[in-house]
């Protein structure tokens, strides 16, 4: 018998999509979440309704490390079309839960191989096969609960959650998952199943929650009154919770505190969102690639217009449509110069669904403090998944409105010039329409325009504002989240990240470190980049940056940003759609030190 | 100043004049901007409230020439339906004045403007119909009808989109057809489509005398000035006057607004359109369609009871750009209730 390997392991479940496994691998993460040890699920699902393949990843690790690890040690494979495959994926010692009518086939004595006649015992439960193939679903939420020693308390209260409010369901589901219980206590021996989990208090004040909920919420706290939007995986989630909330917690006496308005296009959805913003709302609209193509024309209007923005770009695998349920770090530069003429915006890049929750309300107060579309990037799988993460605190600033002038103050100042830089940083004052005072009228456009919004096509007059901006937006460093250092300053091999890639990264300094290579780190977190990168990559003999994408777009932009760096910068690449694992990261550095490439 | 030339605000016509025009001398869409200034000095529009948005074109450079105390945002091509849509839900107070072209709206725009008729924002849209791109010189719109010919010879080739059916269709609750030479009817229609609570359409026949002026062109003064068949003489009259004004004689219609101003339609034949009929409004516009000798202009189609954008949407009287962090940030205890979904 093998060792037992407590709390550090991956349960897969491998299921077609349709068949309602969603509840029962939820169920599953959060049982474990529950019983306080760190758990981090991921669904790799397909883009189809129904009758694809999909797999339901269960990484289970006391040391909290988050990233996808690419091994099996647990498989339930339920679907009959990648049986073979799946039963293959299980790593020798490890354990294989197989629908018994699709198990034939299997022929591996290096794995525990568990068959379970799922059919045959949700069939009392069930005359409808329809509602038999769903609870069949929590047969073998039973049967790991009984091998992996799942707290039978916790699964039974988690299936109550699960179900609240729907007394029946949650009877029925909770008598089959201890039908699978008991099936599995008769049949199989849990004593000999070598992966357990066992109770921690590792999860404490933690939430257990989706990067797009968290997002949801972050603008809701961040008091964004007007979504325009456009339905696209893997953003759709953002604003659809957005509305949820913000119905629940902003009505009042009847009246409702936002508007949501589903677009007829993205193109729509962001016309929408400047209009409101220019008029005062705090205003955003989250997509994803296509729809931050279709932007493009109105990115470039309120970059140049100067009228406050949101855009949430929640990334899947591109170009074109791509593979539009996979993961991908890919609309870096999109985004950045996103539409005709110079343009360069602002990027927020959280690593982290606390991340993704402070940012999404800070980027509401850069976009009114700056005056122009903010991107907040994050992607499919930290958007779509379920992650443990730090307790969200409340936000104890007030919202930042920016420079706007009331009327009092303009009766006060005695002068208003839209696009005129009084404060030296570049940044300038602006009015609401329906500000009653005779200063503060304004014509804005997307043609050339004076400081006093005038139209001109004037060289000078022009130049004078474009510049300006440009000032305007490198000014941002100032209030953008700075990047973050890890590791000892004095080591000179670095290794630069952003967004998702966080969390392999982490685990693979971590595995590098024991492997005797030492690295620092740092993080970005935001375009511009500051200064600190700059000092980072001049600090290091090799730089690696590590992303998701094929051509590695933040290499790039930081090779551009740091003189004399092309050489000693070095692309960690990985664009295949699923997240990034430790590994991936490791063999890459590891095999680069062995025999350095040459750049 | 004498009353006469000062409105109810007190404020003089000067005060709703706009910059310079830089159109071209004689221009169709300058006679427009000319009638806006009128309607929103005779309604005593506060300029202060007024948005004044459009997309790109000759037409929708106008914007600056008129209320230059109002807030005005030149989009880009074909788009300004969804800005004036946010500016809207922003600020439900704002009145919303759009100016549009037939290539901003009939083509690049479409979609949008279909969606802004669907969702019903409220304001007034002016489509400055010329037939051609005027601004990129003279290129055919989806406006023009098939088999004219304009300067050069060209014969435009496809059928035309009358922006008016369009509107019809989708439920719009405001739909009229005007020509920029006749100042008397755009100005009540103006009126009448600023008192209205929704989205107004006005599809404005406005010459380019540069591009599509050929005496047979339908788009074109001395064609219209002899073919415009008018549905009605139009005249509006607003809640503050309407107890004081005596019903003309004659064939007439008033049209009750829900604030208490009417619109008052009278004959200038045997019959009456009335707009609030529907199938007299399909009616009219099948007729313009198979009648290729005359363009049928006046208040096609009103109905007094469509829902506007704001109030589907429950929008407070608080425009959602003044509320602060007490009105839109849950409590703590609220935020701790979210949270607790999450553990
Ligand atoms: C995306 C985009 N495509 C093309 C243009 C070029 N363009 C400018 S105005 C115009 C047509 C305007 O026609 P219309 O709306 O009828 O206005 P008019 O000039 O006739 O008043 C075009 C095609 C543009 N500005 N933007
Ligand atoms: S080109 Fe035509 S539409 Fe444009 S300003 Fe001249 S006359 Fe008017
Ligand atoms: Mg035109």
């Amino acid at each position: 018998m093998s060792p037992t390997v407590v709390n550090d392991f991956t349960v897969t479940v491998a299921t077609v999509n349709g068949s309602g496994s969603a509840s029962s691998n939820t169920i599953l993460a959060k049982t474990v979440f529950r019983m306080g040890v760190p758990v981090t699920p991921k669904n790799l699902f397909p883009s189809n309704i129904a009758g694809l393949p999909t797999w339901f990843l269960i990484r289970v690790s006391e040391k909290g490390y988050q990233a996808r690890t690419g091994t099996h040690e647990v498989v339930i494979a339920l679907n009959a079309e990648t049986v073979a495959k799946d039963a293959a994926s299980v790593r020798k010692g490890g354990v294989l839960i197989v629908d018994e009518k699709i198990a034939g086939g299997i022929t591996r004595d290096d794995i525990a191989v568990h068959k379970v006649p799922f059919a045959e015992l949700v069939k009392p439960f069930a005359p409808d096969p329809r509602l038999r193939k769903l609870l069949a679903n929590m047969i073998y939420v039973g049967v790991a609960t009984d091998l992996l020693g799942l707290d039978r308390e916790t699964v039974m209260k988690v299936v109550a959650d699960q179900f609240a409010g729907r007394e029946k369901i949650v009877k029925l589901n909770q008598e089959v998952v201890k039908v699978g219980l008991e099936y599995s206590r008769d049949t199989f021996d849990a004593a000999k199943c070598p992966f357990k989990v066992e109770s921690r208090d590792l999860t404490r004040d933690k939430l257990f929650i989706e990067g797009n909920a968290a997002a949801a919420l972050g603008a809701l706290m961040g008091g964004c009154t007007f979504v325009g939007w456009y339905p696209i995986t893997p953003s759709s989630s953002v604003c659809e919770e957005l509305i949820h909330l913000a119905k629940e917690h902003r009505v009042v006496g009847g009246d409702h505190r936002f508007a949501a308005v589903q677009a007829e296009d993205e193109l729509a959805s962001l016309g929408l969102v400047l209009g409101a913003g220019w008029a005062g709302a705090r205003a955003m609209t989250a997509t994803a690639g296509p729809g931050i193509s279709l932007m493009a024309e109105f990115a470039g209007f309120g970059y140049y217009a100067e009228i406050p923005a949101v855009v949430m770009d929640i990334q899947r695998v591109g170009p074109s449509t791509g593979m539009p349920t996979r993961t991908q770090q890919c609309d870096v530069s999109s985004c950045l110069n996103l539409s005709h003429g110079d343009t360069g915006h602002i990027v927020l890049l959280p690593g982290g669904i606390d991340e993704i929750y402070e940012q999404s309300q800070q980027a509401f107060d850069l976009a009114e403090r700056y005056q122009t579309p903010v991107f907040l990037l994050s992607d499919l799988d930290m958007g779509m998944n379920y992650w443990m993460a730090e307790r969200f605190a409340y936000p104890e600033r007030p919202f930042d409105r920016g420079k706007v002038l009331d009327a009092e103050q303009l009766a006060q100042v005695k002068a208003f010039a839209r696009y005129k830089d009084v404060d030296g940083d570049g940044i300038p004052y602006r009015t609401l329409p329906g500000t009653h005072h005779a200063l503060a009228p304004y014509f804005t456009r997307g043609s050339g325009h004076t400081e006093t919004a005038a139209y001109t096509e004037d060289s000078d007059e022009y130049q004078k504002v474009v510049d300006r901006i440009k000032r305007k937006i490198d000014g941002s460093v100032r209030d953008t989240p700075a990047p973050i250092h890890e590791g000892d300053p004095d080591c000179d091999v670095g290794v630069l990240h952003y967004g998702s890639t966080r969390f392999a990264v982490e685990e693979a300094r971590d595995m590098l470190a024991a492997d005797g290579i030492a690295t620092k780190a740092m993080r970005v977190r935001a375009l511009p980049l500051h200064a600190e990168v700059v000092e980072f990559v001049q600090s290091c003999r090799v730089v690696y940056v590590v992303e998701q994408n094929r051509d590695g777009q933040m290499a790039d932009i930081v090779r551009l940003k740091v003189p004399g760096s092309a050489g000693l910068i070095k692309k960690v690449l990985y664009y295949a759609g699923m997240p990034l694992s430790a590994t991936t990261v490791v063999e890459q550095i590891t095999a680069d030190q062995r025999e350095p490439s040459h750049v | 100043m004498s009353e006469a030339d000062s409105n109810a605000l007190g404020l003089a016509k000067k005060d709703y004049a706009g910059a310079k025009s830089t159109l071209c001398l004689g221009c169709g869409h300058d006679q427009i901007t000319r009638e806006i200034i009128e309607a929103a000095f005779h309604s005593g529009v506060d300029p202060f409230n007024v948005v004044k948005t459009s997309g790109i074109g000759c037409s929708s450079k106008t914007p600056a020439y008129f209320i230059a105390q109002g807030y005005g945002i030149n989009s880009v091509h074909g788009r300004m339906p969804s800005v004036a849509t946010g500016a809207n839900c922003a600020n439900r107070h704002l009145v919303t004045l759009g100016v549009s072209g037939d290539g901003d709206t009939a083509s690049i725009g479409m979609g949008q403007f279909c969606h802004a008729v669907r969702r019903n924002t409220d304001m007034v849209y002016i489509v400055e119909n010329n037939g051609v791109y005027g601004l990129t010189k003279g290129q055919f719109s989806a406006t023009s009808e098939k088999g004219v010919r304009k300067k050069g010879g060209d014969v435009n080739e496809f059928a035309e989109i009358d922006l008016c059916a369009v509107a019809v269709e989708l439920g719009c609750g405001f739909v009229a057809r005007s020509f920029s030479g006749d100042a008397k009817q755009m100005v009540a229609l103006i009126r009448a489509a600023i008192q209205h609570e929704g989205f107004a359409l006005i599809d404005c026949i406005s010459p380019c005398v540069t591009f599509n002026n050929l005496s047979d062109s339908p788009r074109g003064f001395d064609w219209l000035r002899e073919h415009n068949l008018k549905l009605h003489e139009v005249g509006f009259v607003p809640e503050y006057e309407a107890q004081s004004v005596d019903q003309i004689p004659g064939k007439t219609l008033r049209v009750d607004m829900p604030d208490g101003s009417y619109i008052s339609l009278s004959a200038l034949d045997e019959s009456i359109h009335d707009p609030t009929d529907i199938q007299a409004a399909r009616r009219v516009l099948e007729r313009d369609r198979l009648d290729k000798g005359h363009v049928y202009t006046g208040l096609i189609y009103y109905n007094p009871k469509s829902e506007p954008l704001h109030e589907v949407l429950h929008l407070g009287d608080k425009p959602l750009s003044l509320l602060d962090e007490s009105e839109l940030r849950p409590g703590r205890q609220a935020f701790d209730g979210i949270l607790q979904a999450y553990t």
